[in-house]
């Protein structure tokens, strides 16, 4: 790691205030970000810890919404009764991330800020029509996610949570990579009030993804034959690695999408 | 700017004068405080060989800023046992040969502490499986580790019950 400096604000204010200074960078979990430093592939000035700030941890169930704050561990969120009763398929996925040890100091803000191809936050996200909330402002899901490891946050811009509309239904299917539970495939299927939302990670050379004609197929039946019915999304511009190739994750949406449909 | 720490290891209170922000808690226990019971596997959070408790909650220590722990409680492999006598996670670990060459063991056996007390995991093989999913042993001892998760359990649970003279409360 390049030297940096360590800030620890008390409040989003003061948080703000530090990562106007160039190139500093808030750390969560570190989990992502430790092992991206010890790799040299990052210089930033001054960190910025987010987990001593009260107002960033915690979690409110409410009657239609979920609001998960953007320190809050992952391990919190699998193990939130309000969670588990309102959309148990969000615990299940938190409870899956990783492994325990990772889970324990992940954080949802920190996930969703990074955008990692393969992680499974951004599923459930943009699956469920969430709303990132920011020191300064609200982004819908839609506008949030840009492409792999992007997304609408500015410089300097703290992710303080992510309110999730209760649906009737959804699930999560997570087609894991053995060694790092990543997800190889994931599939966030939900039914709300709207409609239906469909949401693929680790697939996509772009990025979490909505499949449309799986949205359009379970609006009209929600079930697992209507998927069936459906051809495969294109593999042109899927992910290809040492773990699979483009048309074998195209297949994988299929097959996890009806997973999660049943699931739900 | 040195930041000063107060941390408790192993029950033990410790004033840390940290002169660098980059040293994570792996690295505060092994080169500073001389607990070498942690290792340093792939030093990324994927073998799981450097889990200790922070407030009671399994980390990757080589994941976790020192810096960032001021106030916290550590439990490191070295302060599981009282006086000369081990842990049961320890005995069990011994009695099933829940390991071979011992690298991986520290951070095994710390996790497992960690799953008994989280009394999620049950009766039940599978689920412990995923529980210590965090932990790697390249020797392939995970039958023996699995073992000894379930048979500590069991007898930490049987303990605690014995104590209390009733049914009731599991053992944290
Ligand atoms: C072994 C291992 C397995 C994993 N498996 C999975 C998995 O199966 N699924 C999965 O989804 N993830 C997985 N992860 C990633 C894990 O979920 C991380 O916790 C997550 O990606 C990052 O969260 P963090 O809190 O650790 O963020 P950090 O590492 O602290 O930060 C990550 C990035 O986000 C920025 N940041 C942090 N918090 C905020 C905020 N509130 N606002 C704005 N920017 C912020 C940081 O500056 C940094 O750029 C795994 C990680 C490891 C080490």
């Amino acid at each position: 790691m390049y030297a940096f400096d360590y800030v620890k604000p008390a409040s989003v204010a003061d948080a703000v205030k530090a990562l106007s200074a160039e190139d500093a960078q808030p750390i969560s979990g570190g989990q992502t970000l430790i092992p991206t430093l010890k790799q040299r592939l990052g210089q930033p000035s001054a960190l910025v810890d987010l987990t001593k700030i009260a107002d960033l941890v915690g979690i409110e169930a409410g009657s239609d919404s979920v609001l998960v704050k953007g320190a809050t561990t992952h391990a919190a969120v699998a193990a939130h009764e309000g969670v588990m009763q309102a959309i148990p398929g969000l615990a299940k996925l938190a409870a899956h991330i990783g492994d325990p040890q990772v889970r324990n100091r992940g954080t949802i803000g920190g996930s969703v800020a990074n955008n990692d191809p393969a992680a499974c936050y951004p599923a459930a996200v943009l699956g469920l029509g969430a709303t990132v909330l920011t020191d300064r402002r609200e982004i819908a899901a839609d506008d949030y996610f840009q492409g792999m490891f992007t997304t609408a946050l500015e410089e300097g811009e703290i992710v303080t949570g992510v309110r999730f509309p209760i649906p009737e239904k959804s699930a999560y299917a997570k087609f894991v990579q053995p060694a790092s539970r990543f997800a190889l495939t994931g599939v966030y299927a939900a039914k709300l009030k709207g409609g239906v939302r469909v949401a693929v990670t680790g697939a996509s050379e772009s990025g979490v993804f909505r499949w449309a004609e799986a949205e359009a197929a379970l609006a009209s039946n929600w079930s697992p034959e209507a998927v069936e019915t459906l051809a495969a999304p294109a593999a042109d511009g899927m992910i290809g690695d040492i773990h699979g190739a483009p048309d074998y994750r195209a297949h994988l949406v299929k097959v996890m999408t009806k997973r999660a449909v049943a699931a739900a | 700017m040195t930041p000063r720490l107060t941390m408790t290891v192993n029950g033990k209170a410790r004033e840390i004068a940290l002169d660098d922000p980059r040293v994570t808690l792996l690295d505060l226990l092994r080169d500073r405080l001389g607990l070498t019971g942690a290792k340093k596997g792939c030093d990324r959070g994927q073998c799981g060989a450097c889990t200790v408790l922070v407030d009671g909650r399994r980390v990757n220590a080589c994941l976790t800023l020192a810096v960032g722990l001021d106030g916290a409680d550590v439990l490191t492999v070295e302060g599981l046992a009282q006086g000369g006598a081990l842990h049961p996670v320890q005995e069990a670990f011994i009695a099933h040969d829940g390991f071979q060459c011992g690298f991986c063991t520290p951070g095994q056996i710390m996790s497992a502490v960690a799953l008994i007390a989280e009394g999620e995991a049950g009766d039940d093989p599978e689920r412990i499986r995923e529980g210590m999913s965090g932990n790697l042993c390249r020797c392939g001892a995970h039958r023996g580790i699995v073992d000894a998760v379930l048979d500590a359990q069991r007898r930490m649970a049987g303990d605690a019950q014995g104590r209390m003279g009733k049914d009731g409360e599991r053992a944290a």
